[in-house]
């Protein structure tokens, strides 16, 4: 099938995104210390960094699945960055491997003020099923301030998603207003 | 000695171990293992591992022409042993790792320089007797040098532009052709296999799983085979074949996602796209059906903890269905479009020489003629009782490797049908006998051959286990394949072999 007719079928189809979940699910949990962070005026926008502190990689597809169409994370105005100075959060997963310390670090350092730190996943919050190890620090908090964890082995897609809708609301002040409509069709 | 010997032969001067299942186990002498390296230089036989175990060495092998499979071990001396890596290259960055974790030194290995070890942890030989003292501070990790005029070097990493796992490459680069990439890696050394000596079955089970989280169902199914073997007990009929329904679709799943990044990183993000929405088809059938979208820990020691019920059956029938159908229609768009094939075709060659050299399975060996497939050949059930094919492609390019990964889609689709319709019937687990033994397994996940080894101790803790990612030996390769490319390729070569970070750090 020709690429014209391919998208000329996609257009038809419509969107394949599913609805945004509610924030709040998913059991993130907001730090202590992210309510007295005066509210900064991002206008709706967040740009993420990520980066893998030593995770088994699974985390990362399911950042990746977020990112994809049928989640599509774009239309809340959140995208990743390639460069830790565009970004206003910093998403780690994996239990902070000793080995990886210092680019996390450095790559925290980098970042402007205001910034946030998200640890998605168990082993980004407590060093899950590595805690203990010698080669680990068992954990972001070990060496950063945490904002917010997304638990799960792999947290979902939607836990990833409403997990930064509440830290959007939170950072800016008034619910999330999606840009696409609330009722996509569900993927077939 | 010398000649046409086998292997089975040539190890039988050695002394058997017993308990070692299903493939036997030789103890060399010192003089055995050195005359080993000699005997490799001029014997088809494929290094499938090689890792260290307290003072020992073992080393696993294929005999290429009668099939046969065994392991040597040897007793390191003052904990020395003769590397292995002059006759076979894949062996170095795992001698390098038993020198890290072990202290155990290589002699003869011509690049010592240490691997995991980034003198970052709180001791040096982590896995040793007696471990070593912390590193003064982090390792200065001298690069190759390379000389020539007008050369100049890009450092990436170990933080990437993109969302992957860290590693570092250094390319020295003449203008824009690079004229040598060198990969340096281990920032996530998580100190598994540490972590797993001690622990019970379950617990070690959970750590096998998140080794390399994209292949967790093919790695929990090689850790539960090599336990099953160690207790010499295998897995129910109906267990044997649900695992086979999960490995083929996280094969499918990661193969379809792989597809789509390689055209994103040749500017096609249409195919990423479109490749991500097929994929959802799979994870969300998985979760509301299987309980988890990666199907993590769904495989146990002893069987497995989901079945299939009728209407999912019938969902994922559908689910194949529509697949065979849309993966098809996009291959044809691929082939359609002559400025993606541009950036694809006689991009990253990987000669199949340098493939045979490395031992290397899976996709980069299949796309480089060589088509090992661990469902094959040793072969393990139920994949006896399929029928599929192992593609094979000559080119060892770019496009050799997406094309191995479609037709390895098709190929699963098609297995995955065969088992819905034949699954036997029957309990899904059955109890892990405690008793004392050693096994092994090799499993094909999506990116080739697993193998694992692993001792149980009397009261069935692990004593010791192994996982060697198919990626040990994939890696060198893309050192090798992005010679003489553009910088700019890179992205797109790198994406090709999708090589895991995680699974070699470990
Ligand atoms: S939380 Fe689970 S999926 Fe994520 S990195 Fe850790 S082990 Fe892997």
């Amino acid at each position: 099938m020709s690429l014209a007719r391919l998208l000329l079928r996609e257009l038809i189809k419509g969107p394949r995104t599913l609805p945004a979940p509610p924030p709040g699910g998913g059991g993130a949990e907001v730090g202590a210390g992210l309510a007295g962070t005066g509210r900064a005026r991002l206008g709706r926008s967040l740009r993420i960094r990520e980066v893998d502190a030593g995770s088994c990689n699974g985390c990362e597809l399911e950042i990746h699945a977020a990112t994809g169409p049928v989640y599509d994370l774009g239309r809340f105005g959140i995208e990743f960055v390639a460069s830790p100075r565009h970004a206003d959060i910093l998403l780690v997963t994996g239990p902070v491997s000793r080995n990886m310390a210092q680019a996390l670090k450095r790559t925290y350092d980098a970042m402007p003020h205001p910034k946030w730190v998200v640890a998605l996943g168990d082993c980004a919050i407590d060093g899950g099923c590595f805690a203990g190890g010698d080669a680990v620090l068992g954990g972001v908090r070990a060496l950063l301030p945490v904002d917010l964890t997304i638990p799960g082995c792999p947290p979902p897609p939607e836990a990833l998603l409403s997990g930064l809708l509440t830290l959007l609301d939170l950072v800016s002040g008034g619910p999330a207003a999606p840009l696409l409509p609330m009722d996509g069709e569900e993927p077939e | 000695m010398l000649g046409n010997i086998t292997l089975m032969e040539y190890l039988k001067a050695g002394r058997p171990v017993a308990a070692h299942r299903p493939w036997p186990r030789f103890q060399l002498d010192d003089r055995g293992w050195r005359d080993l390296t000699g005997q490799l230089a001029q014997s088809d036989w494929s290094l499938l591992g090689l890792w260290a175990d307290g003072s020992e060495v073992h080393a696993a092998f294929r005999d290429e022409e009668t099939a046969e499979i065994a392991v040597a071990s040897l007793a390191t001396q003052d904990r020395r042993f003769p590397s292995l890596s002059a006759a076979r290259p894949s062996a170095q960055r795992l001698e390098r790792t038993i020198q890290d974790l072990f202290g155990l030194l290589a002699d003869g290995l011509a690049d010592s320089r240490p691997w995991l070890d980034h003198g970052r942890w709180p001791c040096r030989t982590p896995m040793a007797f007696t471990r070593g003292e912390a590193s003064a501070g982090p390792v200065a990790y001298p690069f190759l040098p390379v000389e020539g005029q007008s050369l100049h070097q890009i450092p990436v990493g170990p933080v990437h532009a993109g969302i992957i796992e860290p590693g570092h490459f250094r390319f020295t680069c003449a203008g824009e052709t690079v004229v040598r990439l060198e990969e340096r890696l281990g920032y996530t050394h998580k100190g598994v296999e540490a972590l797993m000596a001690g622990r019970t079955l379950p617990e070690a089970a959970r750590l096998a799983a998140r080794v390399s989280g994209d292949s967790t169902v093919a790695y929990s199914i090689a850790f539960a085979r090599a336990a099953e073997a160690a207790a010499g007990t295998e897995a129910p009929p109906r267990a044997q074949w649900m695992r086979a329904l999960m490995a083929e679709l996280e094969r499918v799943a990661n193969h379809l996602l792989d597809i789509g990044a390689i055209c994103n990183d040749a500017a096609f993000p249409f195919m990423l796209a479109r490749c991500t929405v097929l994929r959802e088809q799979v994870l969300a059938a998985n979760r509301t059906y299987l309980g988890h979208r990666l199907m993590m820990d769904r495989v146990i020691p002893g069987g497995v903890t989901v079945d299939v019920t009728r209407e999912a059956t019938a969902v994922y029938r559908g689910v194949v269905k529509d697949l065979r159908k849309r993966v098809t229609r996009l291959a044809d768009l691929y082939d359609d479009l002559p400025t993606l094939q541009d950036r694809t075709v006689g991009t990253g060659v990987v000669s199949a020489s340098l493939a045979h050299r490395f031992g290397v399975g899976g996709v980069g060996g299949g796309a480089a003629s060589r088509g090992g497939d661990a469902r094959k050949v040793p072969g393990y059930a139920p994949y006896d009782d399929l029928e599929f094919d192992v593609p094979v492609h000559p080119e060892g390019d770019v496009n050799a490797r997406l094309w191995v990964r479609i037709e390895e889609i098709h190929a699963s689709l098609g297995l995955i049908e065969q088992i819905l319709d034949r699954i036997p019937g029957g309990p899904l687990a059955r109890p892990i006998p405690t008793r004392a033994g050693e096994g092994m397994a090799l499993v094909e996940g999506f990116r080739g051959d697993i193998l694992m080894w692993l001792r149980l101790s009397e009261v069935g803790r692990v004593v010791r286990c192994h996982p060697r990612d198919p990626s040990w030996f994939q890696w060198p390769l893309l050192e090798a394949a992005i010679e003489g490319n553009i910088v700019a390729d890179f992205p797109l070569c790198n994406k090709s072999f999708n090589c895991s970070y995680s699974g070699v750090d470990l």
